[in-house]
């Protein structure tokens, strides 16, 4: 039955429609400005999978839409179609296709998964302590300072945010930086970020928390390294002995590191 | 006046609940006074008071209301009334009323009960979107926003998606597999009534002091277990819902297997029943966890017992385990049953086959074992162990297979067809195999733990779920609804006002959810009453669609209500369907069959000369009896 279709025309505009799919969705700046060393290889993941995924689509619509040109019943024909109870080839094949790319996108995420969490030598530690409905964050490399609603990151070192939430959970998320990471009471979640591009960025709360949710933002600043010194210098407040108390009782569950290394 | 308060019915119902009700709140009185304490407790999270009568009350409303008598009397070891049917089948409109033991009645009370519910939350969604349309606060509080969103999703999820299909199944299911009713008639009516409660308990919690239940549809702990007294409502209208579903799985389950007509093997079912006893695999199974986690959120509130309270030993992310246990196969609760739907109108509208029924099959049941073991893909940036992430991500991609195998399908059983597109319910069909395209692009693309970290959390996953909810689920419901209205009402439903709202649906459904991708990427976070002014004409435009998707709704509304009570007669087969619900008249006698009917070959066969699905009664002689497989062997 295959041979009364025409499969090379269809296949024919299912690569057109795809590549006018992807042409569009391509040329769209999805994800906002890059911030971070990690936000290209994001974006580059995110771009291959619009081309993957275009193409998926553009298959369905022009197997949808063909039938539903070529089958539709005349008026008043009511007669049955074919008796074709399925084809062996055709259902082996949309089997492992679609296996095969989902195993190829799996494989692609953990791979940038492992680039994007890969940790340097000597990053920079920040603490994140969040509450109803604030962020504060202390600096213990620099004498236990700390600073509330802004952060201070310098320019091209990688940080290493230990995070904890002194009432519900909350979640960091800067989205230039395509990092998210969810600050969980009881333990210290820790997320890794390389900034590459100085500026001024907020950071979101993306975890419900109650009434003040929505407004639950705070200053990021990225600024080259003799700036940040000059800044951290300047900051005199010490971080308040609850949220010391809370770097050294939670627990941490969850340290980064290589997909397959372990737990604790 | 005695005899009213001693039959069963709404006058003993009513005292049932008040005494209940009162019970409970004596004896939490009684209690705290015996031992020395103050006789009510305010504390947000207590309020033993009202918790302790919300459990109590709806159970004597319950054994009042008639659901428990023929077993209790049967355990007390008293004299069973005999069986008279006077409990079974409408004879009028007010049998739908009242305790009513007909699949057809009990089919007909849930899909009511559920859109009514459907109603109620799409106007709390409506005032969600009104609040979004503009930065800033204009139409409700950011506390009331939660509460309305959280009782959006509660709503929509555990008292409209979840149980409409319950419903639609419950009419059907029994006349396509020849059964004369459900396995466990007593129980499926007490199904029926445990939902109402639920959603009750559910939109109640709005008069609660503090308000509606305000810490998402997810609930986590330690918000959920230190909201105020709303929660508590939230906690235990999961418990009805979720013990209505379990009690309807088992029954769907006992049916499927056990009363299959004669010639009704397991290749022969249609896909629908296939659907079903997929789904019913997951409730059993997975809904109890869900019940256990709300219970035990309950008593971390009530109790202090620390399940979730770090500062008491507990385990904060062990919510999300158990959360996500159930809540991830819900996913597929609330689609397998609508993949049956969709695969009986597009066979019976394309005149066709379905495409590779046997893979079809075996596609529903992949399903239900991958949905076991992807839970953790909601819970990337969770702070869990990091190792768990790549297994949970590689196996929810695999889902994608078999999901794809169901769409290839649906397309193949096009092809060398015939395909009539009059009906709303085909139209609705093909609608749902693109837009639920897009929303299983969307779920690979979650799936993939990178691009997770960036856009979980944000308005990609509202966009996301609503495209596999609404332009999934609920296009399925619809379908559902139109192709079996004339079954269920004996009327035909007006053809035009169907269209009008499948493509106001269509429209309202793409306009209001494709762009919450993009503004979701680009920096808005979800289940927030205030965003930066940089997404307000965006918003704006997502509302003006939501409002265009809600007002078409009423469109339904009014073809439903009006075609049922002045709609044409409709015939016993309008869609020259092969199954078997559609050889008896519509609607069907209250006893479903005069004989039971034999099935002698598959439910689509649809196009192959001198072929027949089911041989109904007094019309045995011309056709040759079934091979002798006995029913329940494949």
């Amino acid at each position: 039955m295959n041979g009364r279709l025409p499969i090379a025309k269809m296949l024919a505009a299912t690569v057109a429609l795809t590549a006018a799919i992807s042409a569009v969705m391509l040329s769209i700046n999805w994800n906002g400005q890059q911030a971070s060393t990690a936000a290209p290889k994001i974006d580059d993941l995110l771009n291959i999978m619009i081309v993957l995924s275009s193409f998926v689509f553009a298959l369905v619509m022009v197997m949808l839409f063909y039938a539903l040109w070529k089958y539709k019943a005349k008026p008043g024909d009511e007669s049955d179609g074919e008796p074709i109870h399925g084809n062996t080839r055709l259902e082996v094949a949309w089997t492992l296709i679609p296996t095969i790319i989902v195993l190829f996108a799996a494989g692609y995420s953990w791979v940038v998964l492992d680039e994007i969490e890969s940790k340097d030598a000597n990053p920079l530690t920040v603490d994140v302590f969040s509450q109803q409905f604030a962020w504060s964050f202390g600096y213990p490399g620099k004498g236990n300072v700390w600073s509330q609603g802004e952060l201070h990151v310098p320019l091209g070192r990688q940080v290493q945010f230990k995070m904890h939430s002194q009432d519900v959970i909350h979640s960091f998320w800067v989205p230039e930086w395509r990092i998210k990471k969810d600050n969980v009471p009881g333990i210290t979640t820790t997320a890794i970020v390389t900034p590459d591009r100085a500026g001024t960025y907020q950071l979101i709360c993306t975890e419900l928390c109650g009434f003040g949710h929505a407004a639950m933002r705070a200053k990021v600043v990225v600024e080259p390294p003799a700036q940040f010194r000059k800044w951290v210098a300047g900051v005199k407040e010490k971080v308040p002995p609850p949220y010391m108390e809370s770097i050294r009782q939670d627990t941490e569950t969850n340290p980064v590191q290589p997909v397959g290394a372990g737990g604790a | 006046m005695v005899a009213a308060i001693k039959r069963p019915g709404w006058i003993r119902g009513a005292l049932g609940l008040v005494a209940a009700a009162a019970f409970g709140f004596g004896l939490v009185v009684v209690l705290r006074a015996i031992s020395g304490l103050p006789a009510f407790q305010t504390e947000q999270t207590g309020y033993p008071q009202v918790v302790v009568p919300l459990i109590t009350g709806p159970l004597g409303f319950l054994a009042g209301f008639g659901c428990f008598d023929y077993w209790l009397r049967w355990a007390a070891g008293m004299p069973t009334i005999p069986e008279d049917h006077s409990q079974h089948g409408a004879r009028s409109w007010r049998d739908y009323l009242r305790f009513n033991t007909d699949h057809k009645v009990i089919g007909i009370q849930y899909i009511c009960t559920n859109f009514f519910f459907f109603f109620v939350s799409g106007l709390m969604a409506m005032l969600i979107r009104a609040e979004l349309a503009q930065p800033g606060t204009q139409v409700v509080d950011a506390a009331t926003f939660n509460g309305l969103f959280s009782a959006h999703a509660a709503i929509m999820i555990f008292v409209f998606i979840v149980p409409v299909f319950a419903g639609i199944a419950n009419y059907v299911l029994p006349l396509m597999i020849g059964a004369p009713d459900m396995a466990f008639p007593r129980l499926n009516a007490l199904s029926f009534w445990m939902l109402p409660i639920a959603g009750l308990l559910f939109v109640g919690s709005f008069l609660a002091p503090g308000g509606a239940f305000d810490a998402g549809w997810t609930g986590y702990a330690p918000l959920s277990t230190g909201a105020p007294l709303g929660q508590s409502f939230f906690n235990l209208g999961v418990q009805f819902a979720g013990a209505s579903s379990i009690a309807t799985a088992l029954n769907f389950l006992v049916t499927i297997i056990t009363m299959r007509s004669p010639g009704m093997t397991f290749w022969r079912m249609p896909l629908l029943v296939w659907a079903n006893l997929s789904t019913s695999l997951l409730v059993v199974a997975a809904t109890p966890f869900i019940a256990g986690a709300q219970f035990m959120v309950l008593l971390d509130r009530v109790l202090s017992t620390q399940f979730f309270q770090f500062a008491g030993g507990g385990d904060v992310i062990s919510y999300q385990h158990i959360f996500w246990f159930y809540s991830h196969p819900a996913v597929y609760i609330m689609m397998l049953p609508g993949f049956g739907i969709i695969s009986e109108v597009i066979s019976t509208h394309a005149r066709k086959p379905i495409f590779g029924y046997r893979l079809m099959a075996l596609a529903l049941i992949g399903i239900v074992v991958l949905s076991y073991s992807v839970w953790a893909h909601h819970m990337f940036v969770a702070g869990m162990f990091s190792w768990l992430r790549v297994p949970m991500m590689i196996t929810t991609l695999l889902i994608a297979v078999p999901t794809g195998i169901k769409i290839f399908s649906w397309l193949g059983t096009l092809y060398f067809g015939k395909i009539h597109t009059y009906s709303t319910a085909m139209l609705f069909a093909l609608a749902f195999i693109v837009t639920f395209t897009v929303g299983g692009i969307s779920g690979v693309m979650l799936g993939m733990v990178p691009l997770d970290i960036h856009v979980s959390d944000t308005y990609f996953i509202v966009a996301h779920i609503h495209f596999v909810l609404f332009g999934g689920s609920v296009f399925t419901i619809f379908a559902g609804i139109y192709h079996w209205f004339p079954k269920m009402t004996g009327r035909m439903y007006d053809e035009k006002l169907g269209r009008v709202h499948f493509w106001g649906t269509v429209v309202g459904t793409w306009g209001t959810f494709l762009p919450m991708h993009w503004v979701g990427m680009d920096g808005m976070p979800r289940r927030v009453a205030d965003y930066a002014a940089q997404f307000g004409d965006w918003n704006l435009l997502i509302s003006v669609f939501a409002f265009i998707l809600g007002a078409v709704q009423l469109v339904f509304l009014y073809n439903m209500v009006v075609s049922w009570r002045f709609g044409p007669r409709a015939e016993a087969n309008p869609w020259r369907a092969n199954s078997i619900e559609w050889q008896v008249s519509s609607p069907p006698p209250i006893f479903n069959f005069d004989e039971i009917p034999r099935v002698v070959g598959g439910p689509y066969e649809f196009g192959v000369p001198g072929a027949r699905h089911a041989i109904m009664a007094g019309e045995g002689a011309e056709v040759p009896q079934p091979e002798p497989t006995v029913a329940g062997t494949p």
